[in-house]
């Protein structure tokens, strides 16, 4: 994006920005300096690689619709209403965001693990879900779901409810409301929340490890086989990776494009209360 | 009476009482703050008042009070809200808003294209149906707003200033299309602009601090105000006493000289209004009856048409530019309101 305007930047600044963003890219260079590009394809396709990008894709793609299908409403329910504890159910929510991956997949084995808190009575139903697919989907669903939530709850705050308000004038039950004005409205932020769940998802590690294990073609997503690979075969660690940094890339170009439209949206209304302004003087 | 509203919101110091009578538009005046658009608010359900009922047509929209806990969601109300701003929803083209409320009372797609159609004709809009929210001028989108509200068969229509935020072109063309929309129409239009109220409605109401403060004809409101906004608003000044059998007395002790409306009654509480243009100004003060002379301090001066508009306080008088510059007119300069006897009304308020 060019600008002609003045921006108002000291040079400085910039100076520091050059710096931090060479801290990031530094590092995938270095990867890619590393990459050993005769054995890279072999290494890629090898039977462990694709199992392990397999079950990653699949479970990711699991997690991201569970984020959806609790993450929606949860984001509504913070956004759109008021009710006492609220603060404290967006604490709790956004937990997993600050809290080491570990930490979860110890919470989560005490919650659905053999003599976890619902695992017992699971477990006399005949479901076990630790070290199972299910886990890895459980522990990525845990990490990923305020990823979908902070950026869903935010657009839906800006966004505004008048929409909303006169839909519900209009006739327009609150089912109603929600299918084709709201998701409609918040789409661009549902969408860039759910490919951030993806990604979250795609990269989980700890909780994995700690909540499903390390079973090949069961709960060993790719993140969990590039650890493997380091100790034994470093060419194919890298190769892995550098796969994991392509998905990323993808991800993130996918996510952030344009502005939302309720953004202009918002910004009309400021055009609005201007006019309103002359027009009562 | 088909419309009743009795409702009080303590937290807002809200407490009104209104009906509307089948085909009534009625104008809603006050100065900002007053709880307009709360009114709205509440007739649409959007806001729960601590207590109050409203019916429309025997229909209860909500009774609310100490044991009573009736209410009845927007989506049945039947009580289409057009804002300040269209609020067009931008995903859907300006067809698909209009068709928005007959399609969730459950016509089918075709049928609820057709009739968005209709209005979109009525309003003049024909032409803009496949075109984008984003793709409308301020005046358009209003124009698809209208049909958009009509288009959802409102029992009663609320309209919230619907013309503030258009530019001085496209207010008037909507405010020729609302009255031709309006007509035998039961709507409450909340306003800041007098000529909504003579144009539009039937009926006026002046709001100040969550109360209504003066409700009649328009005519009658705007020719013969009691409350200082109300005069504001028919550019008359206003000012409040008791009446005497030669005018009024002021709480502060001035006398003034005028006409009596209806036959004095002394004692009574009562208004003398006038027009700024009756009011002279001058440096000293003036003698000779029958008139009124009083000294004010200049607060502000603005442009008035061709004339020049002094305010003083709560009263103004209007001068040509070339007497201001004479008299050197600026803020804060103490000169003498002049204004013939003859030019006073007088009636109880």
């Amino acid at each position: 994006m060019t600008r002609h305007g003045y921006s108002g930047i000291p040079r400085w600044v910039l100076a520091i920005a050059a710096v931090g963003a060479l801290f990031v890219l530094l590092p995938l260079v270095a990867m890619v300096a590393r990459v050993d590009w005769p054995r890279f394809v072999p290494l890629l396709t090898s039977e462990a690689s694709l199992t392990a990008l397999g079950l990653s894709l699949r479970t990711a793609a699991a997690s991201t619709v569970l984020c959806v299908l609790f993450g929606v409403p949860l984001a509504l329910a913070l956004a759109r209403t008021e009710f006492r504890g609220q603060r404290l159910l967006r604490s709790f929510v956004l937990l997993p965001l600050v809290l080491p991956p570990v930490v979860g997949g110890i919470a989560l084995l005490y919650t659905f693990g053999r003599q976890g808190l619902l695992g017992r009575s699971l477990e006399l139903a005949g479901i076990q879900i630790a070290f199972s697919t299910t886990a890895v989907v459980l522990a990525q669903t845990f990490v990923a779901l305020p990823f979908l939530v902070v950026s869903l709850e935010g657009a839906l705050r800006s966004a505004g409810s008048r929409y909303e308000a006169v839909a519900a004038t209009l006739g327009a039950r609150p089912t109603t409301v929600l299918r084709r004005v709201t998701v409609p409205l918040v789409l661009p932020g549902l969408a860039s929340g759910a490919v951030l769940s993806f990604a979250r998802s795609l990269g989980e590690f700890g909780a994995t490890l700690t909540f499903a294990g390390s079973l090949q073609g069961v709960t060993r997503t790719l993140p969990l086989e590039i650890y493997l690979q380091r100790e034994t075969d470093a060419d194919a660690a890298v190769a892995l990776s550098l796969l994991l940094v392509a998905v990323a890339v993808i991800v993130v170009g996918l996510s952030y494009r344009g502005p939302s439209p309720a953004g202009r949206s918002s910004r009309s209304s400021v055009a609005g209360n201007a006019a309103d302004g002359e027009a009562g003087a | 009476m088909t419309f009743t509203l009795d409702a009080a919101v303590a937290a807002r110091d809200f407490d009104v009482s209104l009906s509307l009578a089948e085909g009534e538009t009625v104008a809603v005046l006050g100065p900002n703050g007053a709880g307009k658009s709360t009114l709205l608010s509440i007739v649409a359900g959007l806001l729960r008042p601590d207590a109050g009922r409203a019916q429309v047509d025997g229909r209860t929209l909500f009774d609310l009070g100490p044991g009573l806990n009736a209410w009845t969601a927007p989506h049945r109300r039947g009580t289409a809200l057009l804002a300040q701003e269209p609020l067009l929803f931008p995903h859907l083209s300006a067809l698909d808003n209009v068709a928005f409320g007959p399609r969730s009372a459950g016509s089918p797609r075709a049928r609820a294209r057709e009739t968005a159609r209709h209005w979109l004709a009525q309003v003049d809009a024909a032409d803009l149906a496949n075109r984008r929210p984003a793709e409308l001028s301020g005046g358009q989108a209003q124009r698809v707003a209208v049909a958009r509200a009509l288009a959802a068969d409102p029992e009663l229509l609320l309209l919230d200033e619907p013309m503030a935020a258009l530019d001085v072109h496209a207010a008037p063309l909507l405010r020729r299309l609302l009255k031709r929309v309006l007509a035998g129409r039961r709507a409450i239009i909340v306003t800041h602009d007098v000529l909504d109220a003579y144009m539009l409605a039937d009926r006026v109401i002046v709001m100040e601090q969550g109360r209504i403060t003066e409700a009649g004809p328009t005519r009658d409101v705007l020719q013969r105000p009691r409350s200082r906004f109300a005069a504001g608003l028919a550019g008359l000044n206003l000012v409040a006493g008791t009446v005497t059998a030669a005018g009024l007395r002021t709480a502060a002790g001035q006398e003034f000289a005028g006409r009596h409306e209806d036959p004095p009654v002394a004692g009574q509480s009562g208004v003398a209004a006038f027009p700024p243009s009756a009011v002279s100004v001058f440096l000293s003060e003036a003698h000779g009856s029958p008139r009124n002379s009083f000294p004010v301090t200049v607060t502000d001066l603005e442009p008035h048409g061709d004339q020049i508009r002094v305010r003083a306080g709560e009263l103004s008088a209007d001068v040509t530019p070339a007497a201001s510059a004479d008299l050197g007119l600026a803020p804060g300069v103490g000169v003498y309101f002049v204004v013939k006897a003859a030019a006073v009304s007088i009636y109880p308020a």
